[in-house]
């Protein structure tokens, strides 16, 4: 994703679509085109309408798409997306059936497409005046910093402190808020590694699942300092999904097993959200 | 939501699983009528949560005065907090072995996983791994026969019971994918002369799929209080302190309970207002944290979808009804529209914090003095 990245946005008509359709623009994101069945022929803050994907890729030439699209939908939108050859989709959409979002990442893989979220607020490279996403567009400045994060606001809080304390972001990086989502913590750390203007990451992270014990795993061989926040260690005991959920988790996914598996892989874990700056500016001076 | 096991035992007898006979009952009476057409039963406890064996909620009858006599005991006992109103009496089974099996999602995986472990019947996660044998599989493609006779060997099962084992593994995906389950489990599914029956059963569906599944039944939540919340689409969970927490969004709700107990603070409740909240729910979520009592309030926003002045918009309506909102309230709020919100706020006397830091130490100096 750059700024020479068209993006579409699916669900452009929608209440959360036409009004982020208005921010992504102002950032400088390339929306070139909007989908909304049965409204082809309107134009959404400047942006023409279609009724399917496939007519505004053709047209405009779009490789990513933005879907705000009503969760009842979402997985038929998703597999007209990545049908119509869109290679990179950000589901914003809360409360997305677990089968449907499953199906839809079968889909995508058997496509090479990829997918952020569903549940997530996007991803933005300010640098590249790019957003793909609902987060408010003045928290960001361009930097050496990386971020990547489960929850939204939290990351918002983060990367607000991260800009105010002048150090900017690279790409900062939704993974979305779902159980199971398209892109996860080692796929974007990948990413970000092979990517030479990021100089230290931030990795934002919560009780639950264990996705950071994943990540401190790559994190050893990584080779870029990265500095994490884990939200949750106060709070009670996270939602288990039943005996068999305990089973894939096994005694991970508690606030101390995922500090230790990430301080063990060499990361510096702030204890609270406002020392999270603070930690960057000394990795970045080392 | 969790189904009982009642109903979730009714989903398995539909789609072709062996489950025993039984009867559902709300009175010692009902117990004593249902063993006598049943002979011996176990008189199990119908809750929505595990362990209820350990706990004294499954007891074993053998003539319609012992399960009348066992029924009286277990209804309207407390387990996990959860009152016991109804239980399920049900024909008794002895096991030649007990096996587990379950469906579920694995989120690294991106894939439904099949479970099973010879070591059934008992607690699974006191189960050694190796034990435990697990075959992910594709959604679309669904879990085929051929993966659960490799499992049933791993597992050792006689030849007797190869196709009636992949059978019911087979039947229990249908149920997985039917109705959009986030778990399905025996534990224990048992061998009794070479025949599978399942003694207890799970059924967990996805919260987010429910619109589809009119057919099913539904189990309300416990409480009045978490009945409100869930209504309202906000998530709600009851702590034991005296500070009320309202935020917008899971990661940066818990963010605050640890700098609010950083400070020398006690969360007494958490309501995630979510990403989306619009200003009619938010002044109803308000409503609900004033009525749990607190000594303070701690409001936390950081807005994206949310707009700081309709936050503030709800808080002023809120603090202008009659009886007003009794407890000092702290309030910190940035993002979106977070001029007009601030400035909405000191139109009624009511001053934002713009940093976390400072109104978590705030609203644990109020409460604590």
């Amino acid at each position: 994703m750059g700024e020479k990245t068209k993006v579409l946005v699916q669900g452009i008509t929608g209440h959360q679509g036409s009004f982020h359709t208005a921010q992504m623009l102002e950032f400088g994101t390339r929306v070139v085109a909007g989908v909304a069945p049965g409204r082809q022929g309107r134009e959404v803050a400047g942006v023409p309408v279609y009724d399917d994907v496939q007519s505004a890729v053709d047209k405009h030439g779009a490789t990513a798409s933005v879907l705000f699209v009503p969760a009842p939908f979402l997985r038929d939108a998703a597999f007209e997306a990545i049908d119509a050859g869109i290679a990179l989709l950000i589901l914003i959409t809360e409360h997305v059936p677990l089968h449907d979002t499953l199906e839809v990442l079968a889909f995508a893989d058997q496509h090479s497409a990829i997918v952020i979220g569903p549940n997530t607020y996007g991803i933005c490279s300010p640098g590249a005046r790019a957003k793909l996403g609902i987060p408010p567009n003045r928290i960001f400045q361009p930097g050496p910093v990386g971020v990547v994060a489960r929850s939204g606001t939290l990351s918002y809080e983060i990367v607000a402190s991260l800009s105010a304390e002048g150090l900017g972001q690279t790409t900062v990086v939704g993974m979305g808020g779902d159980r199971v989502v398209g892109t996860g913590f080692v796929e974007v750390l990948r990413r970000m590694k092979h990517d030479a203007e990021t100089r230290c990451v931030v990795l934002v992270g919560e009780i639950g699942g264990s996705s950071e014990e994943e990540a401190a795993e790559f994190i050893k061989g990584m080779g870029k300092p990265v500095v994490a926040y884990l939200a949750g260690r106060s709070a009670p005991p996270g939602r288990r999904m039943g005996h068999a959920g305990a089973i894939i988790e096994r005694g991970r996914g508690t606030y101390d097993s995922k500090r230790k598996a990430l301080e063990a892989a060499g990361v510096r874990v702030a204890e609270m959200p406002w020392q999270v700056a603070p930690l960057v500016r000394e990795v970045l001076v080392d | 939501m969790k189904l009982y096991e009642y109903m979730a035992k009714a989903v398995l007898r539909e789609a072709g699983i062996p489950v025993p006979e039984g009867r559902l009952c709300a009175t010692a009476e009902e117990a004593e009528a249902a063993a006598a057409s049943l002979g011996p039963v176990a008189v199990k406890a119908q809750v929505l949560v595990g362990g209820r064996g350990k706990a004294g909620g499954i007891r074993l009858a053998e003539t319609p005065a012992e399960a009348r006599q066992c029924a009286r005991d277990i209804l309207g006992m407390t387990l996990k907090g959860y009152v016991v109103d109804q239980v399920y009496c049900e024909q008794r089974i002895t096991p030649d072995r007990e096996l587990y099996v379950a469906i579920t999602v694995d989120p690294l995986l991106r894939q439904p996983v099949f479970i099973a472990s010879a070591q059934g019947g008992v607690d699974i996660e006191e189960v050694p791994s190796k034990a435990i044998f697990r075959r992910p599989f594709p959604l679309p493609w669904g879990l085929k026969p051929y993966m659960t006779r490799q499992v049933a060997c791993q597992l050792g099962l006689p030849p007797a019971v190869l196709s009636s084992f992949s059978d019911i593994a087979t039947k229990l995906f249908s149920v997985f994918r039917a109705r959009d389950a986030e778990l399905v489990e025996c534990n224990p599914l048992a061998v009794v002369d070479n025949q599978l029956v399942a003694l207890d059963a799970r059924l967990n569906v996805d919260d987010d799929a429910l619109a589809r599944h009119p057919e099913l039944p539904r189990t309300e939540p416990e409480t009045q209080m978490e009945a409100a919340v869930h209504a309202l689409g906000l998530a709600f969970v009851q702590l034991d302190g005296d500070i009320a927490v309202m935020a917008n969004g899971a990661g940066i709700t818990m963010a605050t309970l640890d700098a609010l107990t950083l400070f020398g603070g006690h969360p007494l409740n958490f309501l995630d207002a979510g990403g989306g909240a619009a200003s009619g729910p938010m002044s109803h979520a308000l409503d609900i944290l004033v009525s749990s009592r607190p000594r303070a309030i701690l409001i936390n926003i950081f807005g994206g979808i949310t707009r700081c002045d309709d936050v503030a918009r709800a808080l002023v309506e809120v603090t202008h009804r009659p009886g007003g909102v009794p407890v000092p309230v702290v309030v910190r709020l940035v993002g979106t529209n977070e001029e007009e919100g601030t400035a909405l706020l000191r139109q009624a006397g009511i001053e934002a914090f713009t940093s976390m830091r400072e109104a978590a130490e705030k609203a644990a100096l109020l409460a604590n003095t």
